[in-house]
């Protein structure tokens, strides 16, 4: 029980500290509160494997009076994923910061607070809760866009913000007609009371829904509404970009499914031309916009817009026939993109540093100076493209499946497209990369690989490499997160 | 029976659905920022009438508002020092 306390309390706790000690102290305090996070982690895990879902009731007080948090197969291995994923990045940005060690000092605190966020999210129970830690989120993460301090990422980081108040705002009227109408905000509750709403309730709570969903859309950057995506996840430094793509889209996508699941699956079935044709749009022009873009980071960030068309597309599938595969399609996606893509942006970073800039054309000749870092790059590519034996292929799989069994064929033919484009765009950065530079002579004048950035492109590597892996665990992960997805 | 919180209700929406619009309608930062927190007054608004439909006051809906208007104070706060920084950077002629 006590895992559930330390995995939310304390990050904020060592992210409150880390602000207030001296820069040689901080890292060595993060990294103990991440593997500890980690552990914690791993314990929920293992206690949810063996013992089932369970709730657990905040201070001894219970749901109509106090706050329920949920831990099941679902919360646990997104909290597993999350505490993987900042430990790695986090390696990564006390590597990438040291010369900057200003950054470094307000890295730590927003990590923190951005965790401690996250991790409250996975666990939450009610409408609420989940709006006060996705704001918790919403500001850590916009925080962290506007860290280098640069105009234009001051620029994305306002652009961001707006963003993600006008979702939560409309989020939270959402919760407020709710409440309004049925008087508690527990999931739990509220699913027995919406089972048979009658007549004027039905339209009612129809608006309500359409209102949450579209707020979280802008959250999840659903084409069209991704717009602040592109600058902010495209300048953000490396760690962040990583931290972002990964993990914080898909909380605001998380409280969508989980929503989904547990309350309002059946009403919400009305929505699913619309979700499908953003879905495909998203993953389509999110493509292309990928393999237009000229800059190296601007292609992962746009490639992100792709990979969260697929999530929703995959979400109306959920109220058909075709639930299962559909689950195992989206939950799979989720992780699988969530390390594929963190490693992309981790190794985009190193082949930044290592050429001449962050153009693509700039790339020449980058897989001879750094070629671990394009080996990661290509191996994220190779799930974010689909191909076995990868995480990437396993969503795949199992949303082609979803999709067949369903009847829905021409979203076959978009999701193959999909996969297509993806290629294209990963093949055209490596093509460029193992093209050699035309004058040799500046070349020497380029920094050549030395430890530190070595190290990064390990680390890079060691996440590519668990997305390839992920590709032989698709069956302990479904059954990991069928654990409580019934109940 | 009365219907005076249908008319907050109403009245909140209405805020909400204005604030919204100057959001995405206005250009400079500070104009966004300020709609924002009339949508955010009329969120509240309504979230508080609402709530206490039958009558009664109800606390749980005061106190999951009063919990919102802090997320949107923070928010501000994080808006209006952008700003800032948007506008130093600007004098500076810093890139």
């Amino acid at each position: 029980m006590n895992s559930i306390a330390i995995i939310i309390l304390a990050p904020m706790l060592w992210g409150a500290i880390a602000l207030a000690l001296p820069p040689r102290l901080k890292f060595p305090l993060v990294f103990a509160g991440l593997l500890l996070g980690c552990f914690s982690a791993i314990q929920l895990m293992l206690l949810v494997s063996t013992e089932g879902a369970f709730t657990y009731a905040v201070g001894s007080w219970s749901a109509p009076l106090g706050i329920d948090l949920k831990v099941d197969g679902l919360a646990v291995s997104m909290l597993l994923l999350t505490q993987i994923i900042s430990l790695i990045a986090a390696l990564y940005a006390q590597l990438y910061l040291k010369q900057q060690p200003r950054q470094l000092a307000y890295f730590w605190p927003l990590l923190g607070f951005l965790l401690c966020g996250l991790n409250a999210l996975f666990l939450s129970a009610d409408l609420f809760n989940l709006y006060v830690t996705l704001e918790v989120v919403g500001l850590a993460a916009v925080s962290l866009v506007a860290l280098t301090g640069k105009r234009a990422n001051i620029n994305a980081a306002l652009r961001y913000l707006i963003a993600t108040l006008l979702g939560s705002g409309l989020y939270l009227l959402g919760t407020g007609l709710i409440y309004g109408l049925y008087g508690t905000v527990s999931i739990e509750l509220l699913a027995e009371l919406i089972e048979n709403p009658d007549q004027p309730a039905l339209l009612y709570l129809k608006i309500t829904i359409g209102l949450i969903i579209v707020g979280l859309m802008f959250k999840a950057a659903l084409w069209p509404l991704h717009y602040w995506l592109p600058p902010a996840h495209g300048g953000a430094m490396p760690a962040v970009s990583a931290l972002l793509s990964a993990l914080v889209v898909k909380a605001a996508f998380y409280i969508v499914l989980r929503l989904w699941l547990e309350l309002f699956g059946s009403l919400a079935a009305l929505a699913t031309p619309l979700l499908f044709g953003l879905g495909a749009a998203a993953i389509l022009l999110g493509s292309w916009r990928a393999i237009q873009a000229d800059e190296l980071k601007r292609v992962v960030a746009y490639s992100t817009v792709a990979q969260v068309g697929y999530l929703f597309l995959a979400l109306p599938l959920l109220s058909t026939v075709a639930q299962p595969p559909a689950l195992q399609a989206i939950s799979m996606q989720m992780i699988a993109h969530g390390t594929a893509k963190a490693a992309m942006f981790m190794a985009a970073g190193i082949l930044v540093l290592v050429s001449a800039g962050g153009k693509i054309a700039q790339l020449q000749g980058s897989a001879s100076r750094q070629p671990l870092a394009m080996f990661a790059f290509a191996l994220a590519g190779v799930s974010l493209i689909g191909l076995p034996p990868s995480g990437g292929f396993i969503a795949k799989w199992y949303l082609l499946t979803a999709l067949i069994e369903s009847g829905f064929w021409p979203l076959v033919a978009v999701v193959l497209a999909g996969g297509l484009m993806a290629a294209w765009y990963v093949f055209r950065v490596i093509n460029i990369a193992f093209t050699d530079s035309p004058d040799e002579a500046s070349d020497n004048t380029l920094i050549t690989t030395n430890k530190p950035q070595q190290t990064m492109a390990w680390l890079a590597m060691l996440l590519a490499l668990a997305a390839i892996a992920l590709g032989f665990c698709g069956q302990p992960l479904a059954d990991l997160i069928a654990t409580g997805a019934a109940s | 029976m009365s219907h005076s919180h249908l008319i907050f209700a109403s009245t909140g929406i209405l805020l909400f659905a204005m604030g919204f619009a100057a959001a995405i309608v206005s250009q400079a930062p500070l104009r966004k920022i300020i709609a924002l927190n009339v949508m955010g007054s009329g969120i509240f608004l309504s979230f508080i009438a609402l709530g206490s439909r039958a009558g009664n006051i109800d606390p749980t809906s005061q106190a999951m508002v009063l919990t919102g208007i802090v997320v949107a104070v923070a928010a501000s706060a994080l808006g209006l020092a952008l700003t800032l920084r948007l506008k130093t950077l600007a004098e500076d002629g810093d890139e």
